[in-house]
């Protein structure tokens, strides 16, 4: 795993198997704090009280096909190999808030990655599933949310091919303008 | 045509994709359409299932094949990653695991197109991939 994207899309995973309907995935870059914050924030089933402390934990996870959960251990190792940190909070019954911070300028910071690429995947493999993206660097934001989106294009499937491409384009277009590296 | 970069220019879009769509899935059920399935845990996306899945999407609709593709959690193949799994219309699905572009490639046209088998099938002994 080696760009921060990636982990994004394997922490929203979780919120996916959690049943989560909503998903807010933030990335914030402030050069002057020198801090990049990363927040995914759901409203699914959320993490029982005991199972919280242990989630970081490489060998904790819901799963039954195999016994390791690499998720948020390695996303953790990342903030940290920064300088930053991880945190995570959850409630059961209303949902999980993800917050990475990680040094901006950091030499061993990764690179942000492919994020419209990995925005679009979420999108279009779930369909049924709302996602709001929220992009910005130094107070200038943009912000791609589905239910606006479902909402212009009044119920053509967002999976289609032709929907696919063009809120891709879209999307990198206006991310374009907000270079994160 | 011009780029569509806000809400406003893609609902003026709106009517245009509008037909594309109705013209590609007159008479087509979601039964009738192959089903792809990328396994998008921990292990799937540290092997490159991003890549792959990309892929699928843009070389699926440059060959005209109507296919829906999805993500889904680990199959427990972990050591095979990326796998994917491919459900053709009216027959059970297949895994297949070490799935580069270069094997989604041969998957497509071989497997989807002509239902010829290519290797690097993992055989299926689970019931359920979501768990």
């Amino acid at each position: 795993m080696k760009e921060l994207s990636l982990h994004i899309l394997d922490i929203a995973q979780n919120s996916l198997v959690a049943g989560a309907t909503l998903i807010e995935v933030s990335v914030n870059a402030n050069t002057e704090t020198d801090i990049l914050r990363i927040e995914i924030t759901d409203n699914g089933k959320g993490i029982a009280p005991e199972v919280l402390p242990i989630v970081m934990d490489p060998y904790t996870t819901s799963r039954t096909t195999r016994k390791v959960g690499m998720g948020l251990p390695l996303l953790k190792d990342a903030c940290e190999m920064s300088g930053g940190s991880l945190t995570i909070t959850s409630e059961v019954g209303k949902g999980t808030a993800i917050k990475a911070m990680l040094g901006y300028g950091h030499i061993d910071r990764q690179p942000l990655g492919d994020i419209s690429g990995v925005i679009m995947l979420l999108v279009s493999a779930n369909i049924n599933v709302d996602f709001i993206y929220k992009h910005s660097l130094n107070g200038n934001e943009y912000i791609f949310d589905t239910r606006e989106i479902k909402e212009v294009l009044e119920g053509l499937p967002l999976n289609s091919p032709e929907v696919y491409k063009l809120l891709k384009e879209m999307l990198s277009l206006n991310l374009d303008e907000i270079q994160i590296r | 045509m011009n780029k569509v970069k806000s809400l406003a220019d893609l609902k003026k879009m709106k009517e245009q994709l509008q037909g594309k769509i109705d013209l590609r899935e007159k008479g087509e059920s979601p039964e009738g359409r192959v089903q792809i399935k990328v396994a998008m845990a921990t292990c799937g996306i540290a092997s490159g299932a991003k890549t792959v899945m990309e892929f699928l999407i843009d070389e699926l609709e440059k060959r005209s094949i109507d296919a829906v593709v999805t993500q889904t959690g680990c199959m427990g193949y972990c050591y095979a990653e990326p796998t994917i799994e491919v459900k053709l219309p009216n027959q059970e699905p297949v895994v297949f695991g070490y799935v580069d572009t270069q094997k989604a490639d041969e998957i497509v046209e071989k497997y989807i197109k002509n239902g010829e088998l290519v290797d690097g099938i993992i055989p299926m002994n689970y019931n359920t991939i979501d768990n």
